[in-house]
């Protein structure tokens, strides 16, 4: 083991400069986890390849010595998807910083993948133009990370995914072949593989350019703030908006535990004792804006909401996004940790849904923050709980476990936008049945044929599914009918 | 409604023992597109039916066979539309058709396309194996994302079974502006309208003149018209369906028509023959004799890719050629998906 690393060392040395090659324990240490940091484990090596055809040679190596390749962008991650592997290589776009080209005409920006998202928009200001996925984590996350999750963020439920938001995308291939995937216009020939790469987890190959698309900054954005004494109450007001034909930027909700937090962390002026506050931001024209205000005033009205504030100006507006913005943060403040959930839902389910965390969470007597993206029914329940009491995590993930497979029972998804990684792979065995599973396999042997890039995340083998024993509960079908038990 | 999975998968099941190749059949509304069909055909046209549909949601899901007729009409009723706007070429076309064909219409760039709405399918691979992908939720990134990957995969690597989209409001106030441009100009002024956060959702230019189409509330149709300017199409006016629907005059023509893909920006390309551009320049459509790999070379060194649409010679290929790197990826995905190659051969690449 040792020599095989001093071999793989001498070689890395030979491409890359001395300072893009860590090994030392001590410099191994911030690559040990992503955000997801109740799972740790410290890479071989890791490597900080600065041009395309440096990425390609660590692949080459990597592909006949038959080492394994994690990919990282910035690690904001929440499933474990960046976590190393010991006998692995860490492969760190961080280096890939730059801004390649704006095309104000076609709408267009071609950027380096370890460019954070913010910096995109922030770029792109002076064309009047802007990138529309924002997730949270957007000072901080990167596009090549951002296309690796298919990220959303508070603006998709208008504005759509990371996958509705890029045209093009360089690629590297494990054998370190560079292929171009998608094109300048609006689709490409052959397979959409655009498609496919986006939300692949680093599984399919390593991005090394991608092109995304920009729209204009809206003439105006309105936000409208709704408090309820009753968390069913705000659900059902997210169904009645939805169905007056009115599509919100955004439309998101936060539980009482969560506004309190928040109000505390920013001070963004959250009404404190309300069950539950919704945020509806509408944007477009002018005139379109007044008119979908009114609207969304009267819906919220009539479902019984106690308390309604329009932001008077851009600075109240920014103000009530910011608490929400704010809110994982500001629960980390309240509790020494928390593991965040993300289960997407049919809306008309959330009620029943919220109800039941509710029943488990005093089951379980760990305290749950709901914080979620409510137009598209992607939750986020953050569960509180002390790393230090012993017991505690595996507690947690239990009635984590618990929460997602609830989502799949009601006809939702254990992952809405944050990825299977490594912490939903045994839920990915209730969602998915053994033949859907061994399509999975075939389509990532169809791109890594040796599976060496990030192996054994994303997608559970049949074996671990099997000593999971989970029952699959798609559809009503039986798990795994065709499987022996080992 | 009928359910015909059962059947449906006998039949492939079948076929894959026997390697037999199927031509998948929906309601053979787009036999014209692509490269010819061969081997047995596997009717999907008579499995039908909308299994649910929930307006609140925002989601439809019907079986394959469903006519877009029958969608369109329910989704109406609820004051909704699939925001694709796809294209029928024909009565009988199918819900199945249109996704395997990721066939798009005018508000394409504006709003996206057929694939930008599919949120899962239901499927049968070349093995005969049912599979589920996706779901009817609006977020979901469990799994590699097979939903999309089938669309525009011309049955290649699938049999479509059912599948669930996202449907959207439909504005209240619609409105077509047409002004008289010359083409550079056209262009420009497409971007710039583009830039400007109107309220636009189809732009096409016909060699004359440039036409505009406003979507959104009346107040803010109103405002943009004022902004644009331009003489008013007439409300009943059939032109964007006759466009989408190539029914248009300019279609009237036994030329091979190609269908570019460009960035929207690309300057007139100098190839000979009649242009018409749509999409905001993005999907330009071409009469013209010019050998195919000339238009080929244009639409490549531009960024974008060519693919002859309709007439001229259905043998050849058909879609822009594939890089070989490319092409060996294609193939080992198929594979993945279809390994004895009994799905739709030939229909898409001669050797997918
Ligand atoms: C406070 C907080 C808030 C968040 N809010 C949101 C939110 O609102 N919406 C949302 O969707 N997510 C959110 N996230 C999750 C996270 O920020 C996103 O998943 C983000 O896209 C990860 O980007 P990253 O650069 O940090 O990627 P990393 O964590 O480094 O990597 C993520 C995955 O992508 C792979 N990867 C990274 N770069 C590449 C590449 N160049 N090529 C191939 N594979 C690659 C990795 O192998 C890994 O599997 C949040 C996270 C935090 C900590």
């Amino acid at each position: 083991m040792a020599s095989d690393k001093n071999d793989l060392l001498n070689e890395l040395y030979r491409l890359l400069p001395r300072d893009s090659v860590l090994h030392e324990t001590e410099d191994l240490h911030p690559y040990e986890c992503d955000g997801l940091s109740a799972y740790r484990k410290l890479p071989l090596v890791v490597v900080l390849p600065e041009t395309v055809e440096q990425v390609q040679a660590i692949l080459r190596l990597c592909y006949a010595r038959e080492v394994p390749v994690v990919a990282r962008g910035a690690g904001t991650g929440l499933s474990g998807g960046a976590l190393p592997l010991e006998n692995g290589v860490l492969l760190s776009l961080a280096r890939f910083k730059h801004i390649l080209e704006i095309d104000p005409d076609n709408r267009l920006a071609r950027v380096q993948p370890g460019v954070r998202n913010l910096a995109i928009s922030q770029a792109c200001v002076e064309h009047n133009l802007y990138y529309a996925p924002d997730p949270s984590s957007q000072i901080a996350c990167t596009i090549g990370g951002n296309v690796a999750e298919n990220s959303g963020g508070v603006h998709c439920l208008k504005y759509g995914l990371t996958v509705h938001n890029i045209n093009q995308l360089k690629v590297v291939m494990m054998d370190g072949e560079l292929v171009t995937i998608g094109g300048g216009g609006l689709d490409s020939p052959g397979y959409d593989l655009l498609a496919l790469m986006t939300g692949s987890e680093g599984m399919l190959g390593v991005i090394v350019e991608v092109t995304v698309k920009l729209l204009p900054i809206p003439q105006r954005a309105q936000v409208v703030l709704a408090a309820f004494d009753d968390v069913e109450k705000a659900g059902a007001a997210v169904g009645d908006i939805i169905s007056a034909g009115v599509i919100p930027a955004g439309l998101e909700m936060m539980d009482g535990l969560a506004i309190k937090a928040a109000e505390d962390f920013v001070h963004a002026g959250y009404p404190v004792d309300a069950a539950a506050i919704l945020l509806c931001e509408i944007d477009g024209t002018n005139e379109d804006v007044s008119e979908h205000i009114l609207t969304v005033h009267d819906i919220l009205k009539k479902s019984g909401a106690i308390e309604i504030r329009t932001a008077k100006d851009e600075q109240e507006r920014l103000n009530f996004w910011k608490g929400r913005k704010a809110a994982f943060p500001a629960v980390g403040r309240i509790s020494p940790d928390y593991y965040c959930m993300d289960g997407t839902i049919p809306r008309k389910s959330l009620p029943q849904v919220l109800k039941a965390i509710a029943d488990m969470s005093a089951e379980y007597k760990l305290p749950v923050a709901n914080v979620f993206h409510a137009g598209d029914g992607n939750l986020h329940p953050l569960i509180l709980y002390d790393a230090n009491i012993p017991g505690e995590l595996q507690r947690t993930e239990e009635f984590g476990g618990k929460i997602l497979e609830l989502c799949v029972k009601v006809g939702g998804t254990i992952t809405g936008e944050h990825g299977v990684g490594m912490e939903k792979i045994n839920q990915m065995c209730v969602q998915f049945n053994s033949v859907e599973l061994q399509q999975f396999h075939a389509v990532k042997a169809a791109f890594d044929e040796k599976c060496l890039l990030n192996p054994g995340k994303a997608v559970p083998t049949l074996h671990r599914c099997a000593e999971f024993g989970a029952m699959h509960v798609h559809h009503g079908e039986m798990a795994f009918p065709d499987l022996e038990r080992f | 409604m009928s359910d015909l999975s059962t059947i449906l998968q006998d039949s492939v099941v079948d076929a894959y023992r026997h390697r037999r190749p199927l031509q998948i059949l929906g309601g053979n509304t787009k036999r014209f597109y692509g490269r010819q069909p061969s081997g047995g055909q596997l009717e999907v046209g008579s499995h039908t039916g909308i299994i649910n549909y929930e307006p609140t949601e925002l989601v439809i899901t019907a079986r394959a066979g469903t006519t877009l007729s029958e969608i369109e009409t329910v989704l109406a009723q609820n004051n909704q539309m699939l925001p694709f706007e796809p294209p029928r070429f024909g009565a009988a076309a199918t819900l199945g058709g249109t996704v395997a064909c990721n066939l798009s219409g005018p508000r394409r760039p504006y709003a996206g396309s057929v694939r930008d709405y599919v949120l899962g399918v239901k499927l049968l691979n070349g093995k005969g194996e049912i599979l589920h992908f996706g779901g009817e939720v609006m977020k979901n990134v469990a799994g590699y994302d097979v939903s999309r990957l089938m669309s525009g995969a011309m049955g290649t690597m699938g049999v479509l079974l059912e599948i669930s989209l996202k449907v959207l409001p439909r504005a209240d106030d619609e409105c077509t502006l047409i002004m008289e441009l010359d083409e550079a100009l056209a262009i420009r002024q497409i971007a710039h309208y583009a830039r400007e956060a109107l309220p636009i959702s189809a732009s096409l230019y016909d060699g004359n003149r440039l036409y505009v189409r406003l979507c959104g509330t009346a107040r803010s149709v109103g405002m943009a018209k004022l902004k644009i300017g331009g003489d008013q199409l007439p409300l009943n006016d059939s032109f964007w369906s006759r466009i989408n629907e190539h029914t248009h005059a300019f279609f009237d023509s036994p030329q091979p028509l190609w269908r570019l893909s460009l960035a929207p920006y690309t300057a007139p390309l100098k190839l000979h023959g009649k242009w018409l551009l749509d999409w905001g320049g993005a999907q330009r459509w071409l009469l013209s004799d010019e050998p195919a790999e000339k238009i080929r070379a244009a639409a490549e060194q531009a960024g974008g890719h060519a693919c002859l649409f309709r007439n001229g010679d259905r043998e050849a290929e058909i879609f822009h050629p594939l890089p070989a790197k490319m092409l060996a990826l294609h193939h080992r995905l198929k594979h993945a998906f279809d390994p004895h190659g009994i799905l739709n051969p030939g229909r898409m690449y001669k050797e997918l």
